[in-house]
């Protein structure tokens, strides 16, 4: 009998070696003449696992990991006899770590063939098109509108209110625009649903079309993820050979296909009107606004543009009904979220759950605390314009609102959990210098404040009249944070007011440390 | 000379050029077109690029300049990325950069005299659950220590 081993392909299982791997089994069965099917899945999340391999059995798939090549003979050895091996973690669906979660955008990530239109189906998916060709779309609005589904990008603006605007704007041509410029670090769930489960981004995109009437759609990649770059092509090319994409999508009289297009090094362009240029062919220079996207967007068309993970969501609305997605989280953030768990931590990877849990269950319990085994000194929450937490908040619930009333963003869902050696000081002159190498240069606060930004952390740090220059960058983030013209300027205060603020003691001149010392 | 790409010539960045000039907003895709056949944007292919997208010469160049991705010059042999944003330096990406600029005797941003390796930032590859990342020519690597930082170094400088 055939065994089929799951190994993944996903950038992070690849970066640990999961090729090898792959290779290593392909020879190993070969010498010895077992016959054996690899598929080479997304991951399931689980990063301090991987490369984590799968074994399909009837009591249901069986995980090992973290798996190296030199395993690969004893584990085939396990595989096809009693499955016993020190690798083994039990069956993949009861690991605790995922059984935890409550995954409705990643359900499938790490479960299928990314590169399978029939996989993607035979486990739920197209059904969320299927119902949507069936509804008109003021329908579909109100099952969009219903679930309460927020931009995941890191926004949070109401995504059934931002397609509303695009259907009844009148146009000869109209796009969906999807962002998947993921430059925030700690951030990683665009790229691993991009490469674990792209199909559902299309569906998700191709919803968007047929609710707001474009025939065409974007897909703006980031140049640093060549391997979501490869899958979302594969992915796009099989569904138009699906009939999923082109003309006449799944036989209704429906039109829509897309294009991948990859950016070039710009973290800017994860702005949603400076992506647009970039997607025009232009410098990544932020747009003014109004007028909105939804108005008048790509090549001045109304646009819907939204977060990989706000189109991924779409299919299980469709699908399961509004209700089935609102019915998870708390207050105004309803639905799941695709947490990120990275940096300085022990059990790292991707956690989709609903909101409402905690800062510090998501670090301590279900993160485990740090991989150098020392105290968590602090926590950026959303990415390099996200603020710094300390222990003493780690009550927040993981909401938008619940960060915002402390001065934090939940942002992209990215969490960066750093240990006792960090210096704060550091870090804040890290967010100016990010801001200074990044900014388009559009609006002045931006631009210039950022560079005084990092000169006067640079006093700060070498003990220049620290009391005055403290005012200095107080002063300096206030102007940046209300007279920026996108988030770029305008939320690098974040981080740095956050550090000043919580981690007082790193900014003091280097005499009072050491009298602090003794 | 950087291995594995094109000679710089004319008739063949023009063919580059007219394959992808039909597309709505081209100007990215051709430079990275271009890139990925000579290993850099030659300064010749830059009022090619304008005229046959019938844009100004400095508004091409304008958009040749904005991406950190684009070259002006050839790269090293072999190209050496190290992430430096959060997640890595939490991980402590500092050191290791730190001792990769030592091992390579060039601070990030540069290459090498003998032209081998060029060492370079890059800020995030969405590996930040397996920091601290590097990526050697298109290949990643994540779980960086001392051995493993060592051993990119002399893969390339081979």
């Amino acid at each position: 009998m055939t065994m089929r081993i799951y190994v993944p392909r996903d950038a992070a299982a690849v970066a640990v070696g999961a090729d090898d791997v792959a290779l290593a089994f392909a020879q190993a069965a070969a010498a010895r003449g077992a016959a054996i099917e690899i598929v080479r899945n997304g991951s399931r999340g689980l990063c301090w696992l991987e490369p984590m391999v799968e074994l399909s059995t009837a009591q249901g798939r069986i995980a090992f990991g973290p798996v190296t090549p030199a395993d690969v003979p004893s584990l085939l050895d396990a595989m096809a006899g009693n499955g016993q091996h020190a690798l083994r973690l039990g069956v993949t669906d009861e690991i605790p770590w995922l059984k935890r979660q409550t995954r409705l955008t990643f359900a499938r990530c790490g479960v299928i063939d990314p590169r399978s239109v029939d996989d993607y189906r035979a486990h739920g998916g197209y059904k969320g098109l299927e119902r949507a060709l069936t509804l008109s779309s003021d329908q579909i609005l109100a099952y969009v509108t219903t679930s309460g589904l927020r931009g995941r990008g890191g926004a949070g603006f109401p995504t059934g209110i931002k397609w509303k605007t695009v259907a009844q704007a009148s146009a000869d041509r109209k796009y969906i625009v999807c962002n998947a410029d993921e430059g925030d670090s700690g951030t990683f769930a665009d790229r691993m649903i991009m490469e674990g489960d792209p199909f559902v981004v299309i569906e998700g995109m191709t919803i968007a079309g047929i609710t707001v009437g474009a025939a065409k759609g974007y897909i703006y990649i980031r140049s640093e993820y060549p391997h979501a770059v490869e899958a979302m092509n594969a992915a796009i090319v099989a569904a138009r050979r699906a009939g999923l994409l082109g003309k006449r999508i799944g036989g209704s009289a429906h039109e829509f296909d897309l294009e991948v297009r990859v950016g070039a090094g710009a973290y800017v362009c994860g702005e949603e009107t400076s992506l647009l240029e970039s997607l025009e062919g232009r410098r990544g220079i932020v747009r003014a606004k109004p007028p909105l996207p939804a108005h008048k967007g790509l090549f001045g068309r109304p646009s819907v543009i939204n977060n990989v993970l706000s189109f991924a969501a779409i299919p299980f609305i469709l699908d399961n009904g509004a209700k089935a997605y609102a019915d998870f989280g708390m207050g105004r953030s309803r639905g799941t979220m695709p947490i990120q768990l990275a940096g300085n931590i022990k059990y790292g990877g991707l956690f989709e759950t609903a909101f409402g849990v905690t800062l510090g269950e998501l670090v301590d319990e279900i993160g485990g605390g740090t991989f150098t085994g020392r105290e968590v000194r602090a926590v950026q929450v959303g990415g390099p314009l996200g603020a710094y937490f300390p222990r003493a908040l780690f009550d927040t619930p993981f909401d938008y609102e619940a960060f915002a009333a402390r001065d934090g963003l939940i942002g992209h869902g990215g969490i960066v959990v750093f240990d006792d050696t960090v210096d704060m000081v550091k870090q804040a002159r890290f967010a100016m210098e990010f801001c200074a190498i990044e900014s388009c240069g559009k609006c002045t606060p931006c631009r210039i404040g950022s560079t005084r930004g990092v000169e006067t952390i640079n006093k700060i740090i070498n003990g220049e009249r620290v009391a005055e220059n403290l005012a200095v960058i107080e002063d300096l983030c206030n102007t940046m944070k209300f007279g920026s013209l996108c988030a770029l300027g305008g939320f690098t205060p974040y981080p740095v007011m956050s550090a000043l603020k919580h981690f007082r003691e790193d900014f003091g001149p280097a005499p009072a440390r050491l009298q602090a010392a003794e | 000379m950087t291995v594995g790409y094109e000679p710089w010539e004319e008739a063949r960045g023009a063919e580059i050029i007219a394959e992808h000039a039909g597309l709505e907003g081209a100007t990215l895709v051709i430079l990275h077109a271009l890139q990925k056949a000579f290993g850099y944007v030659p300064e010749p292919a830059i009022p090619m690029v304008a005229e046959a997208l019938n844009l100004s010469r400095a508004e091409v160049h304008g958009v040749f300049t904005f991406y950190h991705d684009f070259r002006k010059a050839p790269a090293g042999r072999h190209v050496l990325k190290l992430c430096r944003a959060e997640a890595c330096q939490a991980a402590g990406g500092d050191a290791l950069a730190a001792r990769a600029e030592a091992k390579l005797g060039v601070s990030l941003g540069n290459t090498t005299a003998d032209e081998r390796v060029t060492l370079e930032p890059i800020y995030c590859l969405g590996l930040c659950a397996t920091a601290p990342s590097a990526m050697l020519d298109g290949r990643v690597v994540g779980r960086l220590d001392e051995a493993r930082i060592d051993a990119l170094v002399a893969e390339a400088q081979r």
